[in-house]
């Protein structure tokens, strides 16, 4: 694989070089060549890292609670601080310690799942965020959307639960029927697709930056210019650290929503 | 390769998800559900539930280890308590008991003195009586013997001798008397 298949830019084109344009990043940043391909189908660098996130996820948390001690050794505290946090500070506190059970396991895997794919895109040689592909924010917001869709009607029974999706209120009157148009539109097409964009929007921009300022840094690199890709460098190495707080805000939002809507799906519709 | 031709690999609209990136996304996602909700968390929270199980039981340990020191210190306090009291007690007995044996003492000796001057008194009593007598007896006799052989006759006159005795010796008596009550008012 040679370079320019692994950045996507031309590694030779540098400022002050005639005929030689900066390439600034787009959607072709996040479209790669496939690493292998069986049959018609391609696995490329993002699946890679989907399920890197899979294996580093389930190994963490086996080494830390694979043998768990009533006195925790160092691993393992990180682990319980990392599992109260969800447990507590996201679930507990939406859905309650009692019905909020239940769900912990998976709000638990959602939020290190989706943490870790945000992660990957401050890792060197890695360096790309699997929820900006927007197929990985779907899928997963897809099974938060049939997760609260099942228990709505579990829950409420089927007149109940469509009720509850179309904020069916007598007391409203004749706006009623525009009120449930729009919280019909809200629960069952806006809020999903919302769901999984706030995520691959965040991440998609995030890279964006980075990868903005990064191959500005290496053009600039020629000459005076030198003294502009550092400024670009700096304002790479800043991206980076703030990119690190809002993959962490970003994977916290998903799950506090997520607890949301199953909250939502539970309680009786006022 | 280059890059003009990697960007024209892009026909697609972002937001549409490529169905085998979802797949394989729900996938990634599956195997960390399984392993996390079937294994890994119950393990850690059994795990939890013991340590919660271990601090209180050690908790109620303690508490009743402190109940039972504070049960054994009232325990303590109480008998000292008892101790003091009975010792207390014991000493006020003796004290009442000394004082009555001292004023029994003191009644028995001031009886026991009042006996004996009572003793020596009646004794004295008797015997100035019975010297009084004697000597009134004596008296009268070696008086009469005497006025007898001065005058040579007995003094036939039983009767009137010993009155005249009786009055003589009275005469001398209340001298001796108003003596003895003059010599104290002298002193």
């Amino acid at each position: 694989m040679s370079a320019e298949t692994m950045l996507a830019f031309d590694t030779e084109c540098h400022l002050f070089i005639p005929g030689c344009g900066f390439e600034a990043p787009g959607l072709h940043s996040f479209v790669f060549e496939p690493l292998f391909t069986v049959g018609s189908f391609e696995f490329n660098k993002p699946m890679l890292l989907a399920f890197l996130s899979t294996i580093v996820v389930v190994g963490f948390f086996w080494v830390a609670f694979g043998k768990a001690k009533v006195v925790p050794g160092k691993l393992q505290m990180v682990g319980e601080a990392g599992y109260d946090f969800v447990r507590r500070g996201l679930v507990y506190d939406a859905l309650g310690k009692k019905e909020g059970d239940k769900y912990v396991p998976f709000m638990v895997s959602l939020f290190f799942f989706v943490w870790i794919m945000n992660l990957w895109s401050i890792i060197p040689l890695m360096a790309f965020p699997v929820t900006s592909v927007i197929a990985f924010p779907v899928a997963l917001a897809l099974v938060v959307y049939v997760t609260w869709l099942f228990l709505t009607f579990k829950k409420q029974g089927f007149v109940g639960g469509l009720k509850n999706i179309s904020g069916y209120d007598k007391s409203l009157g004749w706006v009623l029927p525009l009120i449930m148009v729009l919280e019909l539109l809200q629960h069952l097409i806006i809020r999903p697709f919302t769901h999984a964009v706030r995520l691959f929007a965040n991440m998609f921009a995030g890279h964006l930056l980075i990868l903005l300022f990064t191959i500005a840094s290496w053009y600039m690199l020629n000459g005076i210019g030198f003294v502009y890709a550092g400024a670009s460098f700096v304002m790479t190495l800043v991206m980076t650290a703030f990119e690190l707080f809002i993959q962490a805000v970003q994977a916290y939002v998903f799950v506090l929503l997520a607890c949301n809507y199953v909250q939502g799906a539970l309680a009786e519709h006022h | 390769m280059n890059a003009l031709n990697l960007a024209a690999e892009v026909p697609e609209n972002p937001l549409v998800p490529p169905i085998p990136e979802l797949v394989i996304g729900l996938i990634a996602f599956f195997i960390v559900f399984g392993f996390l909700a079937k294994k890994l968390l119950p393990n850690i929270n059994k795990v939890l539930d013991e340590r919660r199980a271990a601090i209180e039981g050690g908790m109620e340990k303690a508490e009743a280890a402190q109940a039972e020191a504070q049960q054994v210190l009232e325990d303590y306090r109480a008998q000292l308590a008892d101790a003091r009291h009975e010792a207390a007690r014991l000493r006020q007995e003796a004290q009442e008991q000394g004082a009555t044996l001292i004023a029994e003492m003191r009644a028995e000796g001031q009886r026991q003195r009042e006996e004996i001057i009572a003793a020596g008194h009646a004794q004295i009593e008797a015997d100035r009586k019975q010297a009084a007598q004697s000597l009134r007896q004596d008296v009268g006799k070696l008086a009469t013997d005497l006025a007898g052989k001065l005058v040579g006759e007995s003094l036939e006159d039983h009767a009137r001798q010993s009155r005249t005795i009786d009055r003589f010796l009275d005469d001398i008596e209340a001298k001796a008397a108003s003596d003895a009550t003059k010599a104290e008012a002298g002193r």
